[in-house]
């Protein structure tokens, strides 16, 4: 990819570039705004509903059995939690490696990131039953003088996504103070001064800009291996374990493989959506498009290859139940998921071989959402396929989510619309001081009369 | 009561304002900035910065992070709370580098956020320059030298003079406190 190519199409300059994002968020209201906010928060009502109920009632209000006691709770947390996944890698990876196209998505990729954290969380949160003593899981002195148990991959969890949340909120803040200061130099009155408390005094000084790109370096560079990390970990859930199917030290890379595969397959739904709705086609770029869709097919064909060499592996073992447990997920009593998970992951990126499909919008539209899809029910074969399935014959039982199970998930995407809108309305959603930045007119040689002057 | 903060004087382009960064700095000048949109490659040398602590910071807070995490573990599973669990060690530190790594990773990130406004003085939300009604637009377009007032080389005609000779347009006292 050469550096000459230009990212930044339709002839906009800094000031149209300013303008058009600033735009979006100083225009008032639209009523489709109101419309979307609307359904979003009801959805989301309906998740806070049935968490309600299950407060009140219950973890019998679910459709967790014997042997399954692990069931959508952990399928929708990793789900949400993989999601969240793009954001960083696009800002932070990328961000070493160079890659100057993440300017124009890395904005709304990191909220989507943090919005998807902030739904995954909520699972693990409400799936103990005795939500009033969830308190236990944090090592902080008690009365009982108890500790947790620093072993156990459920801690390290807690601990991973914590700071997973954490880091990626102080790296998109940080990212946004340069943009909300241009928010804050074109208002007025009271939305000058909200807008100026979160700028923090933003001056766009080069002795503050030196030190804020040091730290955005820094950041990246403990982002790179925390995002890395961060499925590693919750992969360990399962492979610490000894359940047939869990117990493989293929787990963390394939889980990670499976978390920026699904982040992108997520965050190119927003953005096809945004693009559209916000007329940004020459901010995100076809070009863009074309490399997100390059690194769907380059992660979606490592799950493949993950799917196959778990097989592979399940037989090589010479495990009776190793190899039981593969054979049952294909063809067993979730072989429908199975497969599901199987067309959506492995066959549907295969399509962006092709240089037409990589830059058609409805293609890539629809091969986003099979990708998210294809996500959900790959956590949900590993999860239950399993369980449903271990050691004993005697032991095995057919799991069926309930009502409940359902709203709870449907619920936490209107929790992450609800997020998403609130952000595309209040906060510009391009990282328009990088952008400006990575346009050819903001290298000093760009302007011919340029002698560079004495070093 | 009212003083000088200093003067501003907006430049072309970022080339015009690396070239006039040059010049400032050979002339001496130690109490200025430049102020533009978006960093611009090439600056800190052409206004003879010295490179960012931020590293430092970053570096020492994730020492303490990693040491921190060790420790807690390790002082809960061997003094506060000693539970053999799965027939393991109770200090069985490989099972604790998971955590060590997240407290890592945590504090380092807390430090380049707090060492980078630390060592910027933000959050600061009053200064002189924010009474300029032209400074708004540098987030925007726009590209500003400031001197300062209280710089040993400043006086107010001739950097006037100065800044004009270097192409700096608009150029404008600026005062405030």
């Amino acid at each position: 990819m050469g550096g000459e190519e230009r990212l930044i199409t339709g002839g906009l300059d800094f000031g149209s570039l300013t303008d058009k994002v600033s735009g979006i968020v100083e225009q008032p209201t639209p009523k489709q705004w109101y419309l979307l906010f609307g359904l979003a928060i009801s959805l989301a009502l309906v998740m806070v509903g049935s968490i309600g109920w299950l407060f009140w009632e219950g973890t019998g209000t679910w459709g967790l059995n014997n042997p399954v006691g692990w069931g959508w709770a952990i399928v929708n947390f990793v789900f949400w939690v993989g999601i969240g996944h793009a954001g960083t890698l696009i800002s932070a990876i990328l961000f070493l490696l160079r890659q100057k196209w993440r300017t124009s998505i890395n904005r709304f990729a990191e909220a989507m990131t943090i919005f998807a954290v902030i739904c995954a969380l909520i699972f693990p949160g409400i799936h103990v039953g005795r939500v009033w003593i969830i308190y236990y899981m944090f090592p902080i002195p008690n009365q009982m003088e108890i500790w947790p148990n620093f072993r156990s991959p459920l801690l390290w969890d807690f601990f991973a996504v914590g700071t997973y949340f954490t880091v990626s909120t102080l790296f998109w803040f940080v990212g946004m103070i340069p943009d909300l200061a241009t928010l804050r130099d074109r208002a007025t009155g009271l939305r000058q001064k909200i807008l100026g408390f979160f700028a923090m005094g933003w001056r766009a000084g080069n002795r503050h800009w030196q030190n804020y790109e040091m730290a955005y370096l820094m950041l990246a560079g403990l982002a790179t291996p925390l995002v890395l990390s961060v499925h590693s970990v919750v992969s360990t859930d399962f492979a610490t374990s000894l359940v047939p199917g869990w117990h493989t030290t293929i787990f963390p890379p394939y889980f990670v493989a499976g978390a920026v595969f699904s982040g992108f397959g997520m965050v190119l739904t927003l953005a096809l959506i945004a693009r559209k709705i916000y007329k940004l086609d020459h901010i995100i770029t076809v070009n863009h498009l074309e490399k997100m869709n390059k690194i769907i097919l380059v992660t979606g064909s490592m799950v493949g290859y993950a799917y196959i060499m778990e097989f592979f592996i399940a037989w090589y073992s010479g495990n009776l139940y190793e190899s039981f447990a593969f054979i049952n997920r294909a063809f067993g009593p979730y072989s429908w998921a199975y497969w599901i998970m199987f067309t959506c992951n492995v066959i549907t990126p295969q399509i962006f071989w092709s240089r037409r499909a990589r830059r058609s919008i409805p293609v890539m539209f629809v091969a986003s959402i099979f990708v998210n899809i294809g996500m959900w029910f790959e956590r949900f074969v590993i999860t239950v396929t399993s369980l449903s399935r271990d050691f004993l014959p005697s032991a095995w039982d057919y799991y069926m989510p309930t009502i409940w199970d359902i709203l709870t998930f449907v619920g936490s995407f209107g929790l992450f619309f609800t997020l998403f809108l609130l952000f595309l309305r209040f906060l510009p959603m391009i990282a328009m001081s990088e952008v400006k930045g990575v346009m050819p007119e903001a290298d000093p040689h760009h302007y011919p009369e340029t002698t560079g002057g004495e070093k | 009561m009212s003083m000088t903060h200093g003067i501003l004087a907006r430049f072309a382009n970022p080339a015009d304002l690396l070239k006039a960064a040059e010049k400032i700095r050979d002339a001496g000048y130690e109490a200025f900035d430049c102020h533009s949109p978006f960093p611009i490659h090439g600056m800190d040398t052409a206004m003879g910065m010295k490179r960012s602590k931020v590293g430092y910071i970053v570096g020492g807070m994730t020492i303490v992070g990693a040491t921190i995490g060790m420790a807690l573990q390790g002082w809960a599973s061997t003094i506060a709370y000693p539970l053999i669990i799965s027939g393991k060690p109770l200090f069985s530190w490989q099972a604790f580098i998971i955590v060590t790594f997240a407290l890592f990773v945590l504090f380092g990130a807390f430090g380049a956020f707090f060492g980078m406004f630390h060592l910027n003085r933000l959050p600061r939300l009053h200064h002189p320059l924010f009474y300029s009604e032209q400074f708004k637009q540098v987030t925007r377009d726009a590209f500003f030298v400031s001197i300062e007032a209280h710089d040993p080389k400043f006086d107010e005609a001739s950097t006037r003079s100065f800044l004009e000779d270097l192409g700096g347009r608009n150029v404008e006292l600026v005062v405030g406190e």
